[in-house]
């Protein structure tokens, strides 16, 4: 029973009384700024992220892993009461949710999703201490070559999962993946595509690149909406959920959960279309198909569960490979290595108490977030009501200030002005950015490990066939592309995530 | 918008593609290719240009095949503001200091939205908020910001030791 050891290990790390705390705080700040109508979760890692800076390890990821959690269910809250998702993940909790809530059972939708959020965390984290270890086992075989796969068949997925168009998926990867080459290169030391400034010679910031795109680009896209919207919130209450909401939920967290652990384990991270999927299903095995939109307590929590086991699946490839499948997980990445810790399996290994002691927060991140965020909802509330107009000017200077504590400079505002305006132009043309950041991240690793396999094999490029684990990892990603491109395919796909 | 582009979200976004694509290869014209063995600097940006380039050209022929909708106006207004402000509070935080260039930053960005008003609520929001950053931000955690900046410092005079 290695496991259950592993777990009170984990469980011993995770319940010192500062390790305690700073999972507090992250839930409280996470909900905070993850309420706030559209903030998503990466871009409230990203503001929050110099918070954790001074901290030891362990204390910081496991306040990551808190502003995670909090942040996620802070995007739900929003959803639920003024209908204004954060990100793509809880459009379809908006659908009926936000109809319960102008039903007066506000209170209710928001117990539902969190009772929901918290039986798929419970369940995942329990799947991920199975799975981790045996993972990253083979991981440890893995060479360069099979590394380069993985990450192909990562993008693959990526653009898969993606909502929208598949060209454009592909094109912001590519797009993403030069945007990493910007730097210093590791393997010459030639400057490249740095055009003779001296701050570009490290490469772009991932957190300036997310601040620019989620944070400043959505401002202005959310400006765009102004006056048509009603922000109407209602007094929250009767939080206790009937006894036939309980009945009706189960089903649906049950499914809800198994289609997010399956789609979020996927290198290419899949909280979006699970969530979507999860809707999908209910709506056509559900008894109560016919109140769907309407307020079904069913499109509530199976979207919840889904998105939650989606989102916290993700931690599989980050911390068994050192491979983010999302922007979120890029961002602990970046927090990871901050704190000199190279994510990937050998961090098991190495520091089991960290690596335990940040699965066992997860759970208690998640029992934070059902005990502490029903009774504070009457706070959430408030922050929700507060006037866009005037929290904007508040998000933007703390972005502006976030950013400039990343290195202390000015040209990193500058640079997030840039992608700022970037964000706003893709969001007008229909490019979503988050295959862009994954792109932006795996590019300067997909080279490097390219390099080295095609070194190894003395420049012959059949080395990612020959080898077994890489040669199916690419064949899967070419039968992925293949049964996208094919129409059949491609037209459930669109339902999948028009149905909603 | 000549009338043979039916579907302009693809044939600007294909623009975009080929242009970054063309600059890739334009400007790592030099950097050295390298063999497979063992890549130079060059290899892998080439590649990715040219992959751009082919994946924005496919996007300009769809937009001329099938049909799309068309770009949402653009809300210039908001667009040019919150961009200006945030370059605004770069350019005069070392100069004028935090509080000048966050209370800058704040008037040029809410600027942008119709429902600005002088008042009083919003007023003493602002001036929590620079005293808040002030304390957290410089004071807490150390962010090496200038409270005052280099041409204000000189009238702070006594207190100067206090509000750096």
């Amino acid at each position: 029973m290695e496991i259950l050891a592993n777990l009170w290990l984990g469980l011993s790390v995770a319940v010192s009384p500062i390790n305690l705390w700073w999972c507090l705080v992250g839930c409280f700040l996470g909900t905070a700024i993850g309420v706030l109508p559209g903030l998503g979760p990466a871009a409230t890692i990203a503001m929050l992220l110099p918070a954790t800076f001074g901290l030891p390890p362990v204390s910081s990821l496991i306040m990551l892993a808190g502003i995670f959690y909090g942040a996620q269910y802070g995007g739900s809250t929003t959803s639920i009461l003024v209908n204004l998702p954060g990100e793509t993940s809880s459009v379809v909790t908006a659908i009926d949710g936000y109809q319960m809530a102008r039903q007066g059972k506000a209170g209710r939708a928001l117990a539902v999703a969190a009772i929901a959020s918290f039986f798929a965390g419970t369940v995942c984290t329990l799947l991920i201490a199975l799975f981790a270890p045996p993972l990253a086992a083979v991981a440890l075989k893995f060479g360069p070559a099979e590394y380069f796969s993985l990450m192909v068949l990562g993008l693959v997925a990526s653009i898969v999962l993606a909502n929208g168009s598949i060209l454009h998926a592909l094109a912001m990867i590519v797009l993403g993946l030069l945007l990493g080459l910007i730097g210093t290169d590791v393997n010459s030391g030639a400057q490249r595509y740095a055009f003779g400034i001296a701050e570009l010679g490290d490469g772009i910031g991932f957190v300036i690149v997310a601040m620019g795109m989620f944070g400043i680009g959505e401002i202005i896209a959310n400006l765009e909406g102004e006056g048509k919207r009603d922000v109407m919130v209602k007094a929250v209450n009767g939080l206790m959920p009937t006894r036939e909401d309980f009945r009706r939920m189960i089903a649906p967290t049950l499914r809800g959960t198994a289609l997010g652990s399956v789609l979020g384990i996927l290198p290419g991270g899949g909280a979006a279309l699970a969530s979507f999927g999860a809707y999908a299903l209910e709506k056509r095995v559900s008894k109560n198909r016919h109140e769907f939109g309407k307020g079904a307590v069913e499109g509530v929590a199976a979207p919840e569960a889904a998105n939650n086991a989606g989102a916290q699946m993700s931690f599989i490839p980050m911390l068994t490979l050192g491979i983010p499948s999302n922007p979120v997980m890029a961002l602990m990445i970046g927090a990871m290595i901050i704190q000199g810790i190279q994510p990937g399996p050998a961090v098991m290994t190495e520091q089991p108490a960290l690596f335990w002691g940040l699965i066992a927060s997860m759970w208690i991140g998640n029992l934070m977030l059902l005990v502490l965020n029903l009774p504070l909802i009457g706070i959430w509330v408030k922050m929700i009501s507060v006037p866009y107009h005037l929290l904007y000017p508040m998000i933007l200077v703390f972005c502006s200030i976030g950013v400039f504590s990343l290195s202390n400079t000015v040209f990193d505002v500058y640079l997030m002005v840039v992608f700022g305006g970037l964000g706003y132009a893709f969001k007008k043309l229909d490019c979503e950015p988050a295959p862009m950041l994954l792109g932006f991240i795996l590019g300067p690793m997909m080279e490097e490990y390219l390099r080295r396999a095609l070194l190894i094999a003395k420049g012959d490029a059949t080395v990612l066939v020959t080898r077994p684990i890489s040669a199916t990892m690419l064949v899967l990603a070419g039968c992925l592309l293949i049964l996208v491109l094919l129409p059949a395919f491609g037209k459930t796909r669109e339902e999948a995530f028009k149905e909603a | 918008m000549p009338n043979f582009i039916r579907a302009p979200k693809d044939f600007w976004a294909g623009l975009i593609y080929i242009g970054v694509g063309v600059t890739a290869l334009w400007v790592g014209a030099d950097y050295k290719m390298g063999t497979a063995g063992s890549m130079g600097p060059g290899y892998f940006p080439k590649v990715l240009g040219g992959i751009l380039i082919v994946l924005g050209l496919v996007a300009m022929l769809r937009s001329i095949v099938s049909h799309g909708q068309p770009v949402g106006a653009i809300v210039w207004k908001p667009l040019v503001l919150i961009l200006l402000a945030c370059v605004l509070f770069g350019l005069l935080l070392r100069p004028f200091g935090l509080l000048v260039s966050l209370v800058t930053l704040v008037l040029v960005s809410a600027a942008a939205s119709q429902e600005l008003k002088f008042d009083l609520k919003p007023s003493t929001g602002l001036v929590l908020l620079t005293v808040f950053c002030t304390l957290v931000f410089v004071k807490g955690l150390g962010v090496p910001m200038p409270i005052l900046g280099t041409w204000l410092e000189p009238l702070a005079g006594p207190f100067l030791p206090y509000l750096r």
